[in-house]
């Protein structure tokens, strides 16, 4: 039987590759890749404290799953808006890389 | 059995993770980060979220990996075969490795007191989605809709401004 930690070191490594890729990577599109993975890693520590831990007060033990559920949700609305605000930058700029996305830097 | 699976799912996982963040092609990028969602559909089948695993295939399998492949498409260029990462790239390494070593000390120390990985019922599911949750469930139901014709709008072709 796997105990939780072992999901939650899991977690830990799939979300620092995650934080990896949204500091180093130029193109924004892979940016939105790594912030996917980055969503994945909560709902695994999520769905697994879900299933190996008990409920407390008017929470039910696998409600960790309903919350994993509100952030697919929200992942997906994320990716859709993020497409949309990548083809104006490419329409506008004719570049989806962020370095030189630097209108509002000072 | 189970651990032998574990190990497994949990190797593609982070493989397909890594090939995400150091692939220098970008589509090659894309595919695997499709391997990684759907070995993360394998962990929640583990801890017997059937329905969450589920979801994930059908959400993150089939509709956002498409969708970043429509992005990938669209926004083609010259810069996109060899994407190199940035000038920052040891500053991101040294920011995710100082993470990872404050994560895993917390959670090898700070373990919680956990039980026997046990299944969770659909109807139960449902229920709770529906009672508990039903006013977080319309937030969500709302946040998709304003997010799909915020796209709309954006993506559309500018009238006025260009």
């Amino acid at each position: 039987m796997v105990d939780l930690v072992w999901f939650q070191l899991l977690s830990a490594a799939l979300f620092v590759i995650g934080l990896y890729g949204v500091l180093a990577r130029r193109s924004a599109v892979l940016i939105l890749m790594s912030i996917e993975l980055m969503l994945n890693a909560v709902n695994i520590n999520l769905i697994a404290a879900a299933a190996h831990m008990e409920g407390f007060g008017k929470f039910n033990s696998f409600d960790g799953q309903l919350i994993a559920i509100f952030i697919i949700t929200v992942a997906a609305a994320e990716v859709g808006l993020a497409l949309a605000i990548v083809l104006r930058m490419y329409r506008n700029r004719s570049t989806v890389n962020v370095d030189e996305i630097n209108l509002m830097k000072w | 059995m189970s651990w032998a699976l574990f190990i497994v799912l949990a190797v593609v996982t982070l493989g397909g993770g890594l090939a995400v963040v150091a692939s220098r092609n970008i589509v090659h990028a894309a595919l695997a980060l499709l391997v990684s969602l759907v070995a993360v559909a394998g962990v929640y089948l583990l801890v017997y979220a059937e329905f969450l695993a589920l979801v994930q295939v059908l959400i993150y399998g089939g509709a956002i990996v498409i969708v970043l492949i429509f992005a990938i498409m669209l926004t083609r260029n010259a810069e996109y075969p060899r994407t190199s990462p940035n000038k920052q790239w040891p500053l991101a390494a040294l920011a995710a490795l100082g993470l990872l070593a404050v994560l895993v000390p917390a959670f090898l120390i700070n373990s919680v007191r956990d039980t026997e990985a046990q299944n969770a019922a659909f109807t139960d599911i449902g229920k709770s989605l529906f009672t508990t949750w039903a006013v977080p469930f319309e937030i969500a139901s709302l946040v998709l809709l304003v997010a799909l014709i915020g796209a709309i709008i954006i993506a559309r072709s500018g009238s006025g401004e260009n």
